[in-house]
């Protein structure tokens, strides 16, 4: 065989890219801008265009050498200092160490007169002297369409964007040039026409009154790219990107298994409790328990040393805090080591991208080998189930592929099948809790199955969930002839088995006294009777003795008699014989 | 007293058409440039003899101008003097345009 590496050579060049440093950004495209090719960035009014744009400047100059110019049309240097000082950019000492070159460009339409044909080639001369006095490599012009609002004659305009563009390429410089976005068209006076090797499109988007940043690449010619829209954040650190749909199913799984922190729970998962890295959806109606075993799985993981993150979306973490004391579950020593995190908000804070980017930037922050978040069900309303869905979806592709464990809770509202998650993320879930409410007789108690457990042989028993003291019990449910029951019907039932026992081993006893007794008379009857017996022999013997000795004496009389009549002896005898 | 104001009303008439600071600014010797100077000096020579001051500024030779003197456009006359500032853009072949924005009164006319 030959090698067929060998023989392939790729005869054009790939697309080389210059990285821009921005979080998520190089992920989409794959690298970066096109090395040497104007980029166009366009977006509506405050979403983040100077920013982006000074960004990968700052990021090109401190990172990757690459000193970058700016020519501003809208803001002055001072103006543009200030405006990122904010985000930790130096712009000062970056222009005093020749990394970077700000140029206000200043057009005052009342000021300007025309009067022939013109050129822009002063422009030209200023960006030129400004890009070889510092050896530029990176050029941003924010906004160039100022120009058409600044200058009379847009044909000329044109045809001068035109020669500018192509002459930032023969410079070999990788160039920004903003836009406004304008109606219909991407940019307000159709730039877009000239730059067209890469399009990237910014947006501020409102929905539900929530407003979300989101940016998509609308065109990269020569290289493939992530077409959706994704979010983006704006905040200390700059702009990140959070590229997450393009996670995929083929992330490692693990065969660890890691306690659920309730021993009863673990039996009732094979024995060792859930899998590492895989999803658990507890989902009850409102009280059933589900933050208590959300609790006690972030405490079992600090005890075992791992560092759990916590996602809140109703309740305050004091808050969480103090019920799980209640329940003798003290999460606050973790809090303090630093093991356990809180991350508090409200899900009309901001919209669902931004939530998922917030979160999203707070898991790869504090590296959590667990994360909770409690509830999921908060986040849908009945307008937005799909995206709501879609951005479940990413958030536990993102974390399995981290090889996070991740408990989501679900409220389920009652009168809703109790297997129907608002966001139907079923098929999303490895291991999926149901906690039960079980009413009978007047009271409320709470029963606790697994649903379905992937890959582990599991309990197909419902257990009574008991919230205690010391934590969360699970305990079996009587099982009888009158069907399962919890709670104080369970007692009661038990009370009364126990008391038909008590009284059947009673009888028992009873029986056995009767015929102790009965042995005991018919004895003393027995005895009473020998004893009339005894008596009775007595007085027969001493008869019979009594009548011998009458014989005897009588006997003795006789011979007395004869003896004194000295009768004949014969005779005697004779009658003696008879 | 009404002799020093109507004093200061003739230095002041004399000192506004009397001293004119232009400049223009041009990039080598394009065709639009060498059309702008020779229009500029042609209508310097004519309204304004001997009460202008004219510079021509090859911005190839000294591009720190441009930023400067924030321009952009080639070539460009700046009026510094007399106030306001005003920047005319183009080769100046549109004389009347020209006369009006650096307020020259045609007084032939």
């Amino acid at each position: 065989m030959a090698k067929p590496k060998k023989i392939i050579k790729p005869a054009v060049k790939f697309l080389q890219k210059c990285p821009t440093g921005i979080t998520g950004l190089d992920e989409i495209t794959g690298g970066g801008l096109p090395l040497g090719r104007p980029t166009l960035v366009c977006g509506s009014a405050g979403c983040g265009k100077t920013l982006l744009a000074m960004e990968f400047l700052v990021h090109g100059a401190v990172e990757y050498r690459e000193p970058g110019v700016f020519i501003a049309f809208e803001e002055t240097a001072e103006d543009l200092a200030k405006n990122v000082a904010s985000l930790g950019f130096d712009l000062k000492a970056l222009i005093a160490r020749k990394k970077l070159a700000v140029d206000y460009v200043f057009i005052e339409r009342s000021e300007i007169e025309e009067t022939g044909e013109y050129d822009l080639e002063g422009l030209f001369i200023r960006l030129g002297n400004a890009i070889d006095t510092i050896g530029a490599k990176r050029v941003v012009l924010d906004t160039v369409e100022a120009l058409f609002s600044g200058l009379p004659n847009p044909a000329i305009l044109r045809a001068e964007l035109r020669r500018l563009f192509r002459w930032l390429k023969d410079k070999c410089v990788t160039a920004i040039i903003t836009g406004e976005r304008g109606e219909g068209t991407l940019t307000r006076y159709g730039i877009e026409e000239y730059v067209s090797d890469c399009v990237i499109v910014l947006d501020h988007r409102i929905i539900d009154q929530t407003a979300t940043r989101r940016l998509r690449v609308a065109k990269y010619r020569g290289s493939v790219h992530g077409t959706n829209e994704y979010p983006f954040l704006i905040d200390a650190q700059g702009i990140s990107v959070l590229p997450v749909t393009s996670l995929g199913l083929n992330h490692k799984v693990s065969q660890e298994r890691v306690p659920s922190g309730i021993l009863r729970l673990d039996t009732m998962l094979g024995g060792k409790g859930y899998f590492r890295g895989s999803s658990i959806l507890i989902s009850g109606t409102a009280g059933s328990g589900k933050t208590s075993v959300a609790a006690h799985f972030a405490d079992a993981a600090c005890r075992r040393g791992e560092r759990c993150l916590s996602f809140l979306f109703e309740e305050a973490p004091n808050q969480v805090l103090r019920n799980m004391r209640s329940i003798g579950v003290n999460l606050e020593p973790w809090v303090k080591k630093g093991l356990l995190r809180f991350h508090a908000a409200r899900p009309s804070l901001y919209g669902l991208e931004m939530h998922l980017a917030v979160t999203i930037r707070a898991i790869n922050q504090f590296k959590p080998s667990v994360v909770i978040v409690d509830p999921i069900s908060s986040f849908s309303t009945t307008d937005n189930s799909f995206e709501a869905k879609a951005m479940l979806i990413r958030l536990v592709d993102f974390l399995k592929v981290k090889g996070i464990t991740v408990l989501l809770t679900n409220l389920t509202s009652a009168g809703t099948a109790l297997e129907h998650t608002e966001a139907e993320i079923s098929s999303l879930i490895d291991t999926w809790l149901l906690l039960r409410e079980i009413e009978l007789n007047g009271e409320r108690n709470r029963g606790m199955y697994v649903l379905k457990s992937r890959g582990m042989a599991h309990s197909n028993q419902i257990r009574e969930f008991r919230l205690t003291g010391h934590g969360v019990e699970l305990t079996d449910v009587y099982i009888g002839a009158c069907g399962v029951l919890t709670g104080s019907a369970r007692l009661a039932q038990e009370a009364r088995e126990k008391a038909e026992e008590l009284a059947a081993m009673h009888d028992a006893e009873q029986q056995q006294a009767a015929l102790e007794r009965k042995r005991h008379a018919l004895e003393a009857q027995i005895t009473a009777l020998r004893a009339e017996f005894a008596a009775n022999e007595v007085e027969a013997k001493r008869l019979i003795l009594q009548s011998e000795q009458r014989q005897e004496s009588m006997v003795k009389e006789r011979q007395e008699m004869e003896h004194s009549r000295r009768a004949d002896p014969a005779t005697a005898a004779g009658r003696n014989k008879k | 007293m009404t002799d020093t104001t109507a004093e200061f009303e003739k230095l002041l008439a004399k000192s506004s058409k009397g001293t004119y600071d232009l400049r223009l600014y041009v990039t080598g010797s394009t065709r639009k440039s060498k059309l702008a100077i020779k229009n500029i000096k042609q209508l310097c020579e004519t309204h304004l003899k001997g009460r202008y001051n004219l510079t021509v500024v090859d911005l190839y030779q000294t591009p720190e101008a441009a930023r400067d003197e924030q321009v952009i456009v080639a070539p460009t006359l700046v009026k510094k003097l007399p106030p306001p500032l005003r920047r005319l853009i183009g080769d100046l072949s549109n004389s009347s345009r020209v006369l009006l924005a650096l307020d020259i009164k045609q007084e032939d006319e």
